[in-house]
Order: C-alpha cells, then structure tokens, then sequence
C-alpha cells in the first residue's frame, strides 16, 4: 500500500520561501530542524540569565539580590528551561530532524506533519512556563516537583509548570515516534542497518527511551495536577498518600532523561571526531551494542536518585549494580573514541576542540556518576552542591558542548558560509574555562556539606561560590564571540563550497545548503560513512569497526 | 553542484510529492500505542504499589461490586470480535455489512460507557474519599477517556464508509485499521485493569 503525501495539492507559491518559512508550518525536515535550533538557543540564552541571576545572588551569603521566594522561582524555571526547551529539543529535534533523513537517505522525516506539530507545540509551552513568572509567580517547586513541596507552594505556578512540561512531553514523544519510524522505515533500498552513521543508533536509542518513559512522567504529573486542583491524596501523606511512588514514577522519566540528553549527543561527537582526525571511527559494532545496553540498563536504574528515601537496602543494592554496569558501555564509547583520536591527522578546530571539551568533561561527571551511584557515598552528598557539580559536568560539559561542536561543524552545510575559526576557538577557550571554573568548585562546595537549591548558605563557603560565580560570567560573556560568530559569518563568512570538511556522510554529498529534496538527484548509498584513511577500493567495515581486534583477542 | 533559486525548489516540491513511498501510518500508531500503554503501565505500577505499603486509613470505604464490571468486560470483547468482523467485510468490499459491524461496536462502546457511570454513580465513595478511591477513579476515568475517544473514531469511520466513494474503502483501509488497533488496544487495557482492579 503506498500513500501520496498531502502537499501535491497545493500551488508551490503557497509554500513560503526565504527565512519568513522559518515562521511557518513548514514540512521541510531541514527548516524544523533550524526552528528547534533556534527556538531552543533563544531558551538558552532565557535559562542562562536565570543561572547568572543564581550566581548573582549565591556571591554572598545572604539573600540580597533577590528574595527567597523568587530565588526558589528562578531555579525551577533554569532547571525546566535548561532540560525541556534547550537540550532535549536540541539534540533531538534540531540535529535529528536535520541529518536523519540525509543519514538514511530519505527526503524526509516519515511523518513530516507530525513533525511541525511537535516543533509547534515547543514555543507556546515555553511562553506559558515563562510568562507564568510574571502572571501568578512561576513554581517554586524545583525541575523535581517533588511532591508535598509542589503541594504546598502557590498552587497556579505549579499547574502552568506541569501543563508546559506535558505538552513538551508530547513534543518529545511525537517526535521519538517519528524517529524510529524514519530510521527503521523510511532507509533507502540497499542501506543496513549496520552501515548507519552513529547519529542514528543514537537517535534510535534516545527515541526508545523516550517512547517507554516519557509517557509515565506524563501519568505522574497528571496525578499531581489531580493532586493539587481536586485535592485528591495520591501523593499527599497526610490522605494516606505516598510521595515515595512520585519520586519513583517520576526517576523512571528522568533518569532516562539523562540519557535522552546526553546519547544524542555522544552520536553527534561520533560523526564529527573520524571527519576532523581522517580515520574511521573505532568500534563501530561495539559502539552501536553500548548504545542499546545503555537503553536497557538505563530503564533499569532510576532509584539510585532515591537513595535517601527510605529504599529498602535490596533495593539499594539492585540500583548501586545496575548503576555501576552503566560505566561498562559508557567507558566502551570513551576509549573508542580515544581509539578513534589516536595517531589521526587531527585538524584543532572548534569543532573538534569542543568535541575532546566533551570527552574531558564527561569523563569527570561520569567518574562522579559512578561515585554517587554508591550508596554510602550517596547519602553523604545528596541534595549538595555535589549532585549539581556532576549534573552539569554531564548535561552542560556533555550536551551542550556536543551542541557547540555541531554548530561548528554543520554551520557550512546549513549556511553554506564558514564560521570564523578563530573566534570559535576563542568561544571555546572561554566556555571550557569558564564552565570548569564555575563547576569544579562545586564538587569541594558539596563535599562539605552545601546543600542546593537554598539562597543562603554558611559564611565560609563565600569565597569558593565566587569563585564560581565568576566561572559562570566567564560562561556568560563566552556567548558574546559565539553569537557574534554566526551573525557575522551567516551574512559575509567564506563560502563553504558543498564538502569543505571532505567528509563521507551524506548530508554532505549535496549542495550547501542542501536542496528542499535534499538530493538533486537519487540519494547517495553510502555504505561505509566513517571509511577515511583508506583507499577507496579497500575499504572494509570490518576493518574499520575494530572487530578483528576482537575476535583476535588482540 | 549549485544552489538552487527557491523557484527551481517550488517546481522540485512539486515534483517530488508526486513521488510515493510505503505507508507508515500503522507503523506509527503502534509505536503511539505502546507510549500509551507505558502511562496506563505507569498507573497500574502506583496502584499496586499503594496497594503494597499504604493500608487504607481507618474508617475509610473502598468496595468494589463485581457485576457491572464483569458485564462490561463481556461487551468490550464482543465489541472487539465484531469490529473484527467489520474489517473482514471491508475488505470484502460488502460496505453494507461493514457498516453495520461497525454502528454495533460503537453501540457496544457507548453500552460500556453508560454501564461504567452506572458503577460511578452507584459506588459507596468518591474521588476524594481516599487513596484507593482516588486511584480507581482515575485508573477507569482515564480508560473511559480511551474508550469514548475510540467510540468517536468508530463512528467517524461509520460516516466515512457511507458510500463506496467515501474516504474509507477496501483499498483505503487505514482509518478502519487504525481505529481497530486502537479499539483492541483498549480493550486489552481494561482486561489488565480488570484483573488489577477487581480481581486482586
């Protein structure tokens, strides 16, 4: 059975042209692509003011920049703007529905309508969460909503807060569906699986977990909505409730949303480091089984966020384990791309000097991820500026330096102009010394006892919060040379030509940028997406993915 | 390779939407499905968890009757066998008798749903009264919601088989498809709620 698709009816003048498409209901999988991008950035620069408001107030001890309450408001809003309207819709959203169908030579996502309406339900959840500040105050409850705190703060802030994250929920979910539609569906004749660039285990993976998890935070959040307007007593103790079942509905999203945030973006840095260092990337078979053992052992983790809530030690036990395998596959994906580095002909751009940020970064929040999944360790560090200091070793020395590196690298496909390559690794040097900065200090802050989310704190943790506090202005002003970059570049930068890279994959075997059909002509077939270094007619996958090293025992 | 004007990319559109590719529209519905499946997942995983570690609260009432319940179970699998049945007469191009399947599957759909506020209105408690009461309400509300939204697409593909030019025909399945997954889905949702609910 095959389906003609809608848009033959209607006159091409109709179809908006120039950038007033970017305001439209675009079909076009490249223009959503953008609208997530840029939609997400603008967020960015939202929830990076309101973590500069944090700083700002935590430079002294006491609450003199702002007050608690509001203190409490920003840090729900940084946190439900930062994971919700930047990350997940940018490493997802942008970057998948940009390169999938040019990864699985498709001319586009498999239900291109699907996909505006989950881009379109992104920017009214936004202004609903951020508007709800000035209207009625936003919730004070943190990106948690733990209840009985989100039951007793002011009642409208919270009900706005969990409207937005149910509608970015069903974005995200839309959005998984598509995904794995597209990558299993939608592949050119003759294209296997297992000759897929990485991007796409990893959008297959996040998309999994996205689809199995995300509609349970869904069911929970609308209990607590219950919860608060009928005031039934599902999480409310003092109704004979529970809030230990929130807690666990709740992680069984939101650990995995650690990883929708973060195997996205391990993806990304897969197709960038082989193109920039002319090797192919190592392990390709192993990389693709550690993807989808961190699906499963992903699903199976999340009460080690729950250490300290009377978990019963079997249980304790079970997650410390289960947590502790993560490292297995997560530490496969590191060497191989270590492997992947060594002896290349490494080119130090900003893409690639972000990349190996994000290989440095990542390891330190991961060796504190495997420290916190300890139960011991755990109950000593939980709610510290600790779990923070690691949390944002993962998602902003993680994704959002992954996000970085793939601006630099996908700005000529998308623009068809080069970026400035010394301003970018200028942005670079600013961000990674700003970033550690800011967040290393938090590791000793949290070892000591600082507990998170509180506008005051001891005296003697002053000078290393503004130590901190000035990491983050670091961070703050990094933005400038960046934003700077892509005006400048987007208007008069060098022109890129269609492969500047001389990469293999195919976004980058059409014009820059790229035709509304992606391919002038029928979509390339390329088998062997990571085959550099080696001569055309010899190249093998095997050879390439590192499995003789396997089966030799080497 | 050069860029194309956006005029050259118009008449590209054009052309290329004239090109097909396979349906994935079932493929879709069923990934949709099991994320659906994962919230009821979700709530079934609270509920038997309260029912674990949170007694009920002295003087609190929670009482379920098995009858209703018991009925309604038998017309949401007649309802299933005879959707079925609608789809096998569509595909038999004979539009009278799938019609007819299919007004008696939302018949059925409608009877279960007025049994279900039968049982609503005739329960010892309410939504508020306690945990157990809360959760059963909010379990069988949201299936209810399931079941009323199917009923509605039952009768929107009931409209659209009216005549064989209509948009449902034995070559355009797929609404008809889609609303039976979709139905048997909710059906095989209320055996596992029925099961946890009143049984255990």
């Amino acid at each position: 059975m095959t389906l003609t698709l809608p848009q033959q009816s209607k006159p091409p003048s109709l179809q908006p042209t120039g950038w007033l498409r970017y305001l439209s209901f675009s079909v076009d999988h490249k223009v959503i692509g953008l609208q997530y991008l840029v939609c997400g950035f603008a967020f960015y620069l939202i929830g990076g003011a309101l973590a500069g408001a944090i700083r700002t107030e935590l430079t002294s001890p006491v609450a003199d920049f702002m007050p608690r309450d509001v203190y409490n408001q920003v840090l729900t809003l940084h946190g439900t703007i930062m994971i919700f309207l930047w990350i997940v819709p940018v490493v997802n959203g942008a970057f998948g529905n940009y390169l999938i169908p040019f990864y699985v030579g498709a001319r586009d996502m498999a239900f291109p309508r699907l996909n505006a309406v989950a881009f379109w339900l992104i920017p009214p959840a936004g202004l609903l969460l951020i508007t709800s500040y000035f209207i009625t105050g936003a919730a004070q409850s943190g990106w948690t909503a733990y209840p009985p705190l989100s039951l007793t703060t002011p009642a409208s802030g919270q009900i706005i807060w969990i409207l937005s994250v149910l509608l970015l929920g069903g974005s995200s979910i839309f959005g998984g569906i598509n995904f794995i539609a597209t990558i299993l569906k939608m592949r050119r004749p003759g294209l296997k699986l297992m000759q897929l660039p990485m991007y796409c285990w990893a959008m297959l993976g996040t998309s999994i977990l996205v689809v199995l998890s995300t509609p349970v935070l869904a069911g929970t959040l609308i209990l607590l909505s219950f919860d608060i307007v009928a005031h039934t007593g599902f999480f409310n103790p003092g109704m004979g409730g529970n809030v230990v079942v929130y807690q666990h509905l709740f992680w069984f999203y939101s650990h995995p949303a650690v990883y929708i945030m973060v195997l996205p973006a391990f993806g990304l840095v897969s197709e960038i480091l082989p193109i920039h260092c002319r090797k192919p990337l190592f392990g390709y078979t192993t990389m693709v089984y550690s993807i989808m053992a961190i699906v499963v052992l992903g699903l199976v983790v999340w009460a080690h966020h729950m250490f300290t809530s009377g978990t019963p030690p079997w249980m304790r036990l079970f997650f410390t384990i289960a947590t502790a395998f993560i490292a297995v596959p997560t530490g496969i994906k590191f060497f191989n791309w270590i492997a992947t580095l060594w002896g290349g002909k490494i080119s130090l751009n900003s893409a690639i000097l972000f990349s190996c940020g994000f290989i440095v970064n990542f390891v330190l929040g991961g060796i504190t991820g495997v420290a916190l999944a300890q139960v011991p360790f755990d109950v000593h560090v939980h709610d510290t500026y600790f779990v923070v200091a690691h949390f944002h070793y993962i998602v902003y020395g993680g994704s959002v330096f992954v996000i970085f590196a793939s601006v630099y690298h996908w700005f000529p496909k998308v623009t068809g102009r080069m970026l400035d390559e010394n301003l970018g690794r200028f942005h670079f040097l600013l961000t990674f010394i700003g970033f550690n900065l800011c967040f290393a200090p938090q590791h000793w802050l949290g070892l000591n006892g600082m507990p998170r989310r509180v506008a005051e704190y001891d005296p003697q943790f002053a000078f290393v919060n503004q130590i901190s506090s000035v990491g983050a202005l670091l961070m703050a002003i990094s933005t400038l040379p960046f934003l700077w970059n892509v005006f400048a570049s987007a208007r008069s930068g060098e022109i890129a030509g269609d492969n500047p890279w001389r990469a293999l994959t195919p976004e980058w075997l059409t014009t820059s940028p790229p035709p509304v059909e992606n391919w002038a002509g029928e979509p390339p077939l390329v088998t062997h997406p990571y085959g550099y270094g080696i001569p055309a007619d010899q190249i093998d996958l095997k050879d390439a993915s590192g499995s003789d090293l396997w089966s030799n025992g080497r | 390779m050069t860029s194309l004007s956006p005029q050259d990319q118009a008449v590209e559109i054009q052309e290329h939407h004239e090109e097909s590719h396979p349906d994935h529209r079932m493929f879709g519905l069923a990934t949709f499905l099991v994320a659906d499946a994962m919230t009821f997942a979700g709530f079934f995983a609270a509920y038997l968890t309260f029912k674990a570690v949170n007694p009920l609260l002295p003087g609190a009432v929670y009482e379920l009757e098995l009858p209703l319940p018991t009925l309604n179970t038998i017309l949401l699998l007649v309802s299933s066998a005879t959707f079925h049945r609608a789809g096998v007469n569509l595909r038999r191009s004979d539009m009278q008798r799938c019609r007819r399947w299919l007004l008696l599957t939302a018949i059925l759909g409608l009877a279960f749903l007025v049994s279900q506020m039968v049982e609503y209105f005739t329960l010892p408690f309410g939504l508020t009264d306690n945990l157990y009461a809360s959760t059963f309400y909010a379990l069988t509300g949201f299936h209810g919601l399931h079941v009323t939204l199917g009923a509605l697409m039952i009768l929107i593909v009931w409209w659209q088989c009216r005549t064989p030019e209509g948009r449902v025909t034995a070559d355009n399945h797929f609404p008809l498809e889609a609303a039976e997954l979709y139905w048997h889905f909710v059906d095989g949702i209320w055996v596992v709620l029925f099961v946890i609910l009143y049984l255990i």
